[in-house]
């Protein structure tokens, strides 16, 4: 210890411009985690890949036969067309599991309270995480979507189409991964962390995303409708394949406002309530 | 010294029923070593917590360096480095990865924070695992880190909780050194330890902190002088020898100078050690009068220890656990 060679910290308003140097900080900290323990990436590919396989092979026949205007032929095609936007979200779906666990798993280790009596911006810890996250998702959908182009799915958009549904995946991606931070920091065990977004991979089957919503009972159509998977799904359906798109667009773009900001605002409560130990 | 970088009134703090902070005091001057020491539970690291702004008080003052922990965390924080009791580092990165972690949130700079790692991966002793991931380091070298980490900044005050618990005996010198480094910088340390040795070691004054209170506070020296313990203990060779010996020193308490009134008991007997146990203060002149009776009494010693006062005997005493102490001298 003979050199103080750095400079105290900058303190006051010079820290307010820090906000984004710290969230890139640790955005390239989560990237880095990503990278070396890829295995959370393969599991949050593998699922969503499996789900694909298993309906549009094991059930897609016969599913494809009853969507309106399909005959008994073409049945296993048509639903695997069907079905892609449902699996694209139950991959974002997916992702926001493995971002709570991270994230319950992150607040319990000493690094997290370090970062706490450091002065850094606070929302930079989270947005780290929900960046990551977002990343670790977009790189999943890339996957499972090639993985479906492979097996014979044939979207019909055009380019502004894909660009359209590029921005709507990575807008959901983004509202759901706040959502994430929010349970796995809410939640008090690593445990009930990873449990706890398995209510999100059941949205799209109570949506649009496997089976016309027409065809549930009354009640059940009536909570499809209105949850905010049935427009997210819609959406992609619409610039992919190009059915009707509606006012699902904008219902979808809402619903990503309501749930980033609710997931933020949890967050970041959770994160200052928190206190160490 | 004429700034406290850190000044504590009345700090008091409950959870729920438990009181865990008890109207604590304390003042470390600037550039000083101050050991917070207390059993588990004493409060110790709930009050590093509080400092370092990671626990809100029930109520009291405190600042670090003229900031006050409630109103100004920021202030505080960019003024302080904690090195936590449980190691505050990225496990899944590498050590050079984690102190550029902290270069880039304490914004230095790329080229500073390049300089700034490298220097202290040298310091630190971490060069050959630099690039090796947390998984291969030993628990002295985690530490090491972790230390490292929190100096990359180069704090004016820093708090070390419990900095060498768990640690062999060769890395918590090392740590010592560590810190002796950093006070010879100028950089305030608050730590807060279990061991009496390490408080003896490191700091300039001590706190014995019990059950939420400050129950004892000054230097090494002023509180070894509140309690007695100093003695000189003689091993003999048979139970005779220890029985002529033991009427040589009856009653009587043996000190260098006529000034230092002893206040601890008459000669002790231990027979099945074969030992007596003359109190003094250990000085030499009472060492020449202790070995001049025997050598009039023609007595051989086989074993002749000196044991002066040490922090162990304060802590026993101030936390009312004193019995231990006694079994195992």
């Amino acid at each position: 210890m003979t050199t103080i060679t750095a400079a105290r910290p900058a303190t006051g308003t010079a820290r307010q411009s820090h906000v984004v140097a710290d969230s890139v900080t640790m955005l390239r900290r989560n990237l880095l985690h990503l990278v070396r323990y890829p295995g959370l990436t393969v599991f949050t590919i593998g699922g969503p890949v499996v789900f694909l396989l298993l309906f549009v092979y094991v059930f897609g026949g016969t599913l494809g036969a009853g969507l309106p205007g399909v005959d008994a032929a073409g049945g296993r095609e048509a639903y695997l067309a069907y079905v892609m936007p449902g699996i694209l979200l139950i991959t974002i779906a997916g992702s926001a599991g493995g971002a709570a666990t991270t994230v319950s798993m992150d607040m319990t280790q000493g690094i997290t309270a370090r970062f706490r009596s450091m002065a850094i911006s606070r929302a930079a810890v989270l947005t780290g995480h929900v960046l990551g996250n977002t990343i670790q998702a977009l790189i999943a959908i890339v996957v499972v979507l090639a993985v479906g182009l492979l097996i014979g799915f044939r979207p019909t958009a055009d380019a502004a189409e894909w660009l359209a549904a590029a921005a709507m995946l990575t807008l959901i991606s983004y509202a759901i991964s706040w959502l994430a931070v929010g349970m796995g920091m809410q939640a008090k065990s690593v445990e009930t962390a990873s449990n706890l977004p398995f209510l999100l991979i059941f949205l799209p089957f109570l949506g649009s995303g496997f089976v016309p919503t027409g065809s549930m009972p009354a009640w059940m159509e009536w909570f499809a409708q209105y949850q905010p998977f049935t427009p997210f799904i819609e959406t992609l359906r619409g610039l992919l394949l190009g059915t009707p798109l509606g006012w699902y667009p904008v219902l979808a773009i809402g619903w990503c406002v309501v749930i980033a900001v609710a997931g933020y605002v949890w967050s970041m409560l959770i994160y200052e309530r928190k206190s160490v130990r | 010294m004429t700034t406290a970088a850190i000044d504590v009134q009345g700090l008091r703090k409950s959870y729920r029923e438990k009181v865990v902070l008890d109207n604590v005091d304390l003042t470390v001057s600037a550039g000083t070593v101050t050991a917070l020491l207390g059993p588990n539970g004493a409060g110790k690291t709930t009050t590093v917590h509080i400092l370092s702004t990671l626990v809100r008080p029930d109520g009291g003052t405190a600042l670090v360096n003229g900031c006050d922990v409630m109103r100004d965390h920021d202030g505080v924080r960019a003024a302080i480095g904690l090195t936590g009791q449980f190691s505050a580092v990225d496990t899944l990165l590498t050590g050079e990865e984690n102190l550029m972690l902290m270069a880039r949130l304490r914004h230095l700079g790329p080229r500073r924070s390049k300089a700034r790692v490298a220097e202290l991966l040298e310091q630190f002793d971490l060069v050959d695992a630099a690039r090796k991931p947390l998984a291969t380091y030993s628990g002295g070298m985690q530490r090491r880190l972790d230390l490292a980490m929190t100096l990359v900044a180069t704090p004016s005050v820093i708090f070390l909780d419990e900095p060498t618990t768990g640690l062999d005996p060769r890395s918590r010198h090392t740590m010592w050194d560590i810190v002796r480094g950093l006070v010879a910088d100028g950089t305030t340390v608050l730590l807060t330890t279990q061991h009496l040795e390490e408080a003896d070691e490191l700091a300039h004054r001590i706190a014995v902190l019990d059950g939420g209170r400050i129950v004892a506070e000054g230097t090494p020296e002023e509180l070894k002088r509140l309690v007695p313990g100093g003695h000189i203990r003689l091993r003999f060779g048979s139970a005779a020898a220890l029985d002529t010996a033991s009427r040589l020193f009856a009653g009587s308490a043996i000190e260098s100078s006529a000034a230092s009134g002893s206040p601890t008991d008459r000669s002790a007997l231990d027979e099945a050690a074969l030992a007596l146990t003359v109190p003094s203060d250990g000085g030499v002149g009472a060492l020449r009068t202790i070995l001049d009776r025997l050598d009039a009494a023609g007595l051989d010693v086989d074993d002749l220890s000196i044991h002066t006062p040490d922090l162990d005997d304060v802590f026993f005493a101030l936390t009312g656990r004193a019995d231990k102490k006694g079994s195992e001298s």
